[in-house]
């Protein structure tokens, strides 16, 4: 405990030698950044591992409720998590940010982040975790700002300041709920009083909100893709990785430790949300073509499946069936730390073709795995791994979250009975449009033929990136072919949250993974990659040994028209115009165009396509519109004469001093 | 407690509700400095004798202070200003006067409605005093609303003062350092504001406050 605490402050101090000028302090806050995120990890897992949890009370902050700290496992799980995606991120860092043009708006707040991420999970307070929140949020603002010169960041910037603010107004009267009208906004005194179900909904409600703003729920989701991509590469990637699930932690540090069994209809929302949130962020991830706004909206998706398996054990919980809420659980923070690895990975690939190329249009890329071959490789396991191919790790989880739906009907009430199987219908349908999405990245980005110059001449990056890239890659794999050795390791957390945790896994035979029953289901990661493996190897010996072993080079077939452009080639967009066509019409409203010039006329023919974003329009732009009206209104309000102010000021003593009078 | 004790103590702090009925009334600007040193007096009275009742002595210091600088030096410093500015002649033109007494007598009865069950268990000293040091508090805003005048805002803002003044040597008695601090500041808002006194009558040839408004272009 003592030890986190003195990392957060020594990446706190690191922060003061980000400010300097020097031409080193780049090397050297990446460094040890990368240093003490090794060691904060290992701290996490210890905890995890260890028998019980540990608390701190320092006399810092609010007088009466000073600053508290608690390492139990959930916090050391996530702990784990921040660090390992923060001790790759530094790691690829040492190298990417050497490329930074404008250092010193990243340097001061890069460590900073990191120590408010930490801050948050080991909080034990109202008052704390709320500081780190809101420090999280400026301080991951700031970075997004770093490139504010380019269009677009500035209203990035609005946006996320604008839903954080929310995000953390909406915990504080959550907190306050909780915190009841004794104020005892230490977590510890939360979790032994039990408030009124009334009270307990609204605050998982505002919970949920606040929460959710955070990490990317569908529709609080729209500053993600826009402030998510604005950030540099490597903060993209812990932002996208590692942020939203801080909130996630956030989320279920409430609604399953402060608060107490959750009421089934809070569950039927949190599902209903997980999964419009999948659905809607893989469609909209399709529809893109920059492959960093692509990503953070695949973010969107993964944080739905996340909460699909949040809202699964809370629902499992509210009928006291805690085996199947364990299960639940354990699927929703094993798909966490699997999201947490990929899109870090995922980010820092966006990050090495965009410092290659200086591209972030994919139909500017292609052909870059000739170019960029160990990138490319490390990109091709991640997407694999999160459109969810056995036997990488993004398998394992969405699998585990399908035996949690699967075992439904043990569940009492209706509302839960229908919700759940829609939710199961949506989750198979995000990760087959997953699937095509990754295909599209991959398959236009790095194959093909390069449609620009920039992708032509691109070069690999440097060994830190090229290591944190594939170091990722293979963590990806392990997780993904021992998946019982993690979810062993989730343990802990379960037996803190449900007093129940699923049957240990490790010493099955062949390493397989058993979640419920054996005559119902399992799956073993190492028998199907060995598989995968071995069928590979022989089919290539078997073809090398049967056709002929020299490589002929020929020119690919050109369907009969000579040295075709390389804009002919697929592009991203008419990957997806089936999907758009057969999804995104009704969903989003999105129309094409197709205008063809009369006959003689020399003009080139046009197809021109809109996709308007009907969650803005309808949620958002009215809101916008009332605000400006109001403020239209008031704006009067700011020249009035001294006098006039003071006949102000005079009136409001005086009615509320007349309620006062009047309330007695 | 005897009963004189209460006694007086209400009678001076209603002398202090009734000065500052005086002075909303007052539209002679000398007439109304006069007054105002009358409040403060009568505030340092009372002060002193809170003082005596308490068994208090630093609040006969406080007396002392109050007595020197708000009641003596304070009016004496404005009436020399306004006699500069050569308004001491000036009527100053207060519509429906009648209307704003009214006003305040509505605004004592609301501040003892407020104020008396809010205190029903301290000390009936502290609260009649609290009661009263509010409604001398809302009588002082309801003259700054009501006035036109740079001079008269001033001594309003000063009657206003008083009121505070009034509720703190009442509740416990006003620890020394907080009373010094308040009287410099009072002391540097005066300095401050008499400097713009002057600064605004050489632009605008008066010190009517509507002449702002107008150079603002809010009244054509």
């Amino acid at each position: 405990m003592i030890a986190v605490l003195a990392g957060v402050l020594a990446l706190l101090a690191l922060g003061g030698v980000g400010m300097s000028r020097s031409r080193r302090a780049s090397g050297i806050v990446y460094g040890v950044s990368l240093l003490l995120s090794s060691a904060l990890g290992l701290v996490g897992l210890h905890a995890l591992l260890a028998a019980g949890p540990e608390t701190v009370a320092l006399p810092l902050g609010l007088p009466w409720v000073g600053a508290h700290f608690r390492l139990d496992a959930l916090a050391g799980f996530f702990l784990l998590i921040i660090n390992l995606g923060g001790a790759a991120v530094s790691l690829y860092a040492i190298g990417h940010g050497r490329h930074e043009h404008d250092k010193a708006r990243v340097l001061p707040f890069y460590p900073w982040f990191l120590a408010a991420l930490d801050l948050v999970v080991i909080a034990d307070d109202a008052f704390t975790f709320l500081f780190a929140w809101e420090l999280m949020s400026l301080v991951s603002w700031a970075l997004v700002l770093a490139h504010h010169r380019a269009p677009g960041t500035l209203r990035a910037g609005y946006v996320y300041l604008v839903m954080a603010s929310l995000s953390g107004l909406v915990l504080l009267l959550a907190f306050g709920l909780l915190a009841g009208a004794n104020g005892g906004y230490a977590f510890a005194l939360m979790r032994t009083t039990r408030p009124t179900p009334g009270i307990a909904g609204l605050a998982l409600m505002l919970a949920l909100i606040g929460t959710g703003a955070k990490a990317g729920l569908v529709p609080l989701h729209v500053w993600l893709p826009l402030a998510h991509p604005a950030a540099p590469s490597h903060v993209s990637a812990l932002m996208s990785g590692v942020m939203t699930k801080v909130a996630v932690y956030a989320f279920v540090r409430i609604a399953f430790d402060l608060l107490g069994p959750p009421p089934a209809w809070s569950a039927v929302i949190v599902l209903l949300l997980g999964g419009a949130s999948a659905c809607l962020g893989i469609l909209y991830a399709l529809m893109e073509s920059d492959l960093k706004r692509l990503l953070a909206y695949s973010t969107v998706e993964n944080v739905g499946i996340v909460f699909i398996g949040v809202g699964l054990a809370m629902a499992f919980q509210a009928s006291g069936f805690a085996l199947g809420a364990a299960l639940a659980l354990t699927a929703a923070l094993f798909h966490v730390f699997n999201h947490a690895i990929i899109k870090t990975l995922l980010f820092c690939g966006a990050g090495a073709v965009l410092s290659a190329t200086g591209e972030r249009d994919m139909d500017r890329l292609g052909g870059l795995i000739h170019r960029l071959p160990q990138t490319s490789v490390a990109m091709l396991i991640a997407c694999a791994a999160i459109a969810a191919l056995p036997p990488l790790n993004g398998f394992v989880s969405e699998w585990l979250t399908f035996q949690a739906i699967l075992l439904r009907p043990a569940l009492p009430q209706w509302g839960l009975k229908l919700m759940i199987p829609a939710d199961g219908a949506l989750l198979a349908l995000a990760a087959a449009l997953t699937a095509a999405c990754f295909v599209k990245l991959f398959g236009i980005a790095f194959l093909g033929r390069p449609r620009s110059d920039a992708a032509r001449e691109a070069h690999e990056l440097d060994r830190f990136s090229r290591a944190a890239m594939l170091g990722l890659a293979a963590i990806s794999l392990l997780v993904g072919i021992f998946p019982g050795v993690l979810v062993d390791v989730l343990a802990p957390v379960m037996r803190e949250m449900f007093g129940a945790r699923l049957a240990a896994q490790t010493p099955l035979p062949w390493l397989s993974l058993i979640p419920v029953a054996a005559s119902r289901s399992s799956y073993n990661g190492l028998l199907v990659f060995l598989f995968i493996a071995f069928s590979t190897a022989a089919t290539i010996l078997a073809i090398h040994r049967v056709t002929s072993r020299s490589a002929r080079r020929a020119p690919a077939w050109d369907c009969g028209f000579p040295d075709a452009s390389a804009i002919t080639q697929y592009s991203g967009a008419s990957f997806a115009q089936p999907l758009r066509r057969v999804f995104a019409a009704t969903l989003f409203g999105a129309r094409e165009t197709v205008t063809l010039p009369p006959p003689g006329d020399m003009a080139p023919a046009r197809i021109e396509k809109a996709l308007p974003d009907p969650i803005w329009d309808r949620l958002y732009a009215p809101f916008e519109r009332l605000i400006g009206r109001l403020a239209d209104f008031l704006n009067p309000l700011q020249f009035l004469t001294i006098r006039r102010y003071l006949v102000f000021v005079f009136l409001a003593l005086v009615s509320l001093l007349l309620a006062l009078a009047l309330s007695q | 407690m005897h009963a004189i004790s209460f006694d007086v103590a209400k009678l001076l702090a209603g002398g202090l509700v009734l000065a500052s009925f005086l002075m909303i009334y007052q539209v002679r600007l000398l007439a109304m400095l006069n007054v105002l040193g009358g409040h403060a007096f009568i505030l340092a009275l009372a002060i002193a004798w809170q003082a005596h009742v308490q068994d208090a002595p630093e609040l006969y210091i406080t007396a002392a202070i109050t007595l020197i600088f708000k009641a003596a030096l304070l009016p004496e410093a404005l009436r020399r200003i306004v006699i500069r500015l050569g308004i001491h002649r000036e009527i100053e033109n207060v519509t429906s006067l009648g209307a704003v007494m009214l006003a305040g007598v509505g605004l004592v009865a609301l501040s003892l409605e407020v104020m008396l069950p809010v205190t029903a268990r301290t000390d009936p000293l502290t609260r009649i005093d609290i009661a009263l040091a509010l409604s001398v508090v809302l009588l002082g805003l309801l003259m700054m609303v009501t006035r036109r005048n740079a001079v008269s805002q001033v001594a309003a803002f000063l009657s206003l003062e008083n009121g505070i003044d009034l509720a703190a040597a009442g509740a416990e008695g006003m620890p020394l350092v907080v009373e010094i601090s308040i009287a410099f500041s009072v002391l540097v808002a005066f300095l401050v504001v008499g400097v713009f006194l002057f600064r605004i009558r050489e632009r605008f040839d008066t010190v009517d406050m509507r002449a702002l408004d107008a150079f603002r272009g809010d009244r054509k």
